[in-house]
């Protein structure tokens, strides 16, 4: 009976057969490594968003006057509204701590070359839609930071030469930030850019799983059905869905279904993830400071401008850019141009071989190079743009693009260790 | 290369020390949030000087009584004093036109007030005050110069003043600061008074976040929890992967 009903629904909606092909059946390398574990993290932190951001609309009150007291409503009178709250708050940079990882692991294991170059513009394009997504929650508490946060950054778009001012205009739907702003906020926080991103998670996945996972050796699993390699005996221990072999064509090396062997292993990550994110919402909820900055505790004041204005540290790196330039359209250029250098990847680097252990000792400085400035700029955005600060975040600037300079000249002919046939 | 990064990175380390804080060398506040009789103590000072111009409007009778463990009746009795119901905000009559005209600036609502300035700013800053003929209020504050705000609590402290000592200083004598006395006039000795000011800061931080004992305590079972999860979680990966290795 029960077998008659499934075997309908499979003639009309093959659900099994999909769920082999990208779970059961589909081949996943099997030497994944730490850096592996924030994607599945990702996709938990963006369940965790939309599940607390469902129910803190539920007493979330979208206007100037109501907003912050209705925070507060939930921060205090409803049942575990603190807990949610929280939950959210904290979500949101966990977000960016798992999302910034997942981006340097691509780097480290060139995640992003031929043929994943659409897998990783799909990334990118999650990366800035999530962005925008950050920047207009933030709004949404309607603190002092809320506002004048928002202020520095729609101020940016203005100094776009000729139509910035309308422009700005047009983003806020008022000649100030006001009630007006916080409604579209609102509107776009919670239904546009979270579909946006829910549909571009699944154009990632699903272009993900037709190239197939790259792995920290960077070498193909999938290799030609011509007899240069041979299948050993713990390589057919497995069945994979027959899309994957291409009817013969493909034969699948050193690779296990990606159910279980890497649900259980992600479920570790999970725990060990839940350990940390837990450990911050019930004992440091404010991140020092970070998350939840002071100034946000105080209702939005229009007249009263913060001693010093810092975006939330996940965009510090490129606001540091920002103000590195003197000129301050330059500078919002600059700031564009940092995330759009990030997306080019597959074309800045030209080099054959992936991963970064078998790449020239150049490419590990360089990458080296490139974590450093990214960090440095990070915490210069957060500290006053003064005197030795602005020195620096000029250095830092330079040396993040010099990362991608040097790579496109490079990574030509680069000197590299020879592959591995098989995953090590 | 790798020397120049390194050495960059630690001079913006060690500038990051030196970010911009506070002129003043703030105290530490003893903040104790389970101590019920020191928060009470708090309410009692801030529904009886802090009050009459600013509001706690976030924050409900209801729960500062059940929380700080006060009887409802007794509450009632002692600390709320206008005839407002229990489930009430605690807020006050003062428009916020009347003290803009009055101070110059709108006393602002101290709900998050610990939240936005820390404990050991208000601990520090409640224990600044001076007299300054030249001010409005006759006096000023070492930590936040020019506030508006009179010394509400002075009937407490006593009449503060800066005091200075002739100290040789490069070979001359010179006049240094040496931190703020008061003539003794207060009800409250100089021990006492710290003590009051930490009751009434204590008090402020748990106003800022009522739920943070319950978060603490769920905290370490939700802990605790995932510490198994996560043992659970490995042995099961550990099952699994034996298939592969």
């Amino acid at each position: 009976m029960f077998k008659n009903l499934m075997s309908w629904i499979e003639y009309r909606l093959p659900f099994m057969d999909k769920m082999n092909l990208h779970v059961m059946q589909y081949p996943a390398p099997k030497n994944f490594n730490f850096w592996y574990f924030f994607g599945s993290l990702a996709m938990l932190v963006l369940v965790n968003q939309i599940v607390t951001g469902i129910w803190l609309t539920m007493n979330y009150e979208p206007s100037a006057e109501g907003a912050f007291a209705s925070v507060e409503y939930i921060m205090r009178d409803v049942d575990y509204g603190w807990l949610l709250r929280y939950m959210h708050s904290t979500g949101a940079s966990a977000f960016f701590v798992v999302v910034y990882l997942h981006m340097l692991r691509g780097m480290m294991y060139g995640s992003y070359q031929k043929p994943r170059e659409l897998l990783w513009i799909f990334g990118m394009l999650i990366f800035l839609v999530l962005m925008a997504e950050a920047f207009m929650g933030y709004l949404l508490p309607w603190g002092q930071m809320s506002f004048w946060g928002a202020q520095v950054i729609i101020g940016i778009f203005g100094t776009i030469p000729f139509i910035g001012e309308d422009l700005t205009l047009w983003i806020r739907g008022d000649y100030v930030i006001s009630g007006a702003t916080l409604n579209r906020f609102f509107a776009l926080h919670v239904i546009a850019l979270p579909l946006v991103l829910v549909i571009l998670v699944f154009l990632h996945i699903m272009a993900l799983h037709e190239v197939g996972s790259n792995n920290p050796d960077g070498i193909d699993i999938k290799k030609d059905n011509d007899g240069s390699v041979e299948q050993t005996e713990a390589d057919k221990k497995f069945t994979f869905h027959q899309y994957f072999t291409r009817g013969g064509k493909k034969i699948i090396v050193d690779a296990i279904p990606f159910h279980p062997y890497y649900t259980v292993k992600d479920l570790v990550g999970v725990a060990g993830f839940l350990l940390i994110f837990a450990w911050v919402i019930f004992f440091l909820p404010e991140g020092g400071g970070y998350f939840l900055e002071p100034p946000n505790f105080e209702p939005a004041n229009p007249l009263k401008t913060p001693a010093h204005i810092a975006p939330v540290w996940y965009f510090t790196p490129f606001y540091a850019i920002l103000r590195a330039i003197p000129h301050p359209f330059m500078g919002a250029v600059a700031m564009f141009a940092a995330i759009v250098a990030l997306a080019l990847l597959p074309w800045l680097d030209r080099g054959r071989v992936r991963s970064v252990r078998y790449r020239s000792g150049l490419h590990k400085i360089n990458l080296i190079n490139f974590c450093v400035s990214f960090v440095a700029l990070g915490v210069l955005g957060v500290l006053p743009a003064v005197g030795i600060y602005t020195l620096l975040a000029q250095i830092f600037s330079f040396t993040y693009f010099a990362f991608f300079v040097l790579l496109f000249f490079y990574s030509k002919n680069e000197k590299t260790k020879p592959l591995p046939v098989r995953v090590t | 290369m790798m020397k120049t990064l390194l050495s960059a990175v630690a001079l913006l380390a060690s500038s990051l020390a030196m970010a911009a804080g506070p002129a003043v060398q703030l105290d530490k506040a003893p903040i104790d949030l389970t101590d019920k009789a020191s928060l009470q103590n708090g309410a009692r000072l801030f529904q009886n000087y802090c009050l009459g111009c600013h509001q706690m409007q976030y924050q409900r009778y209801s729960r500062t009584f059940s929380d700080l463990d006060i009887p409802e009746e007794l509450g009632m009795e002692h600390l709320m004093f206008t005839g407002e119901k229990v489930g009430d905000h605690i807020t006050n009559n003062m428009a916020p036109k009347d003290g803009e005209n009055w101070f110059g600036v709108a006393p602002p609502d101290l709900t998050n007030v610990a939240r936005v300035r820390g404990p050991d700013w208000l601990y520090t800053y409640l224990r600044a005050f001076y007299t300054d003929d030249t001010r409005p209020f006759g006096v000023n504050n070492e930590v936040f110069p020019l506030v508006a705000m009179p010394h509400v609590l002075q009937e407490l402290q006593g009449v503060p003043s800066k005091t200075f000592e002739t100290r040789l200083v490069d070979g001359q004598p010179k006049q240094v600061y040496v931190g703020i006395k008061t003539d003794g006039s207060g009800e409250l000795s100089e021990e006492e008074y710290d003590r009051a000011v930490a009751d009434l800061v204590n008090y402020l931080e748990y106003v800022g976040e009522p739920t943070k004992l319950e978060a603490h305590a769920l905290g370490y079972k939700v802990m605790i929890f995932l510490l198994i999860f996560f043992v659970l979680a490995y042995l099961l990966k550990k099952e699994y992967w034996k298939d592969v290795h």
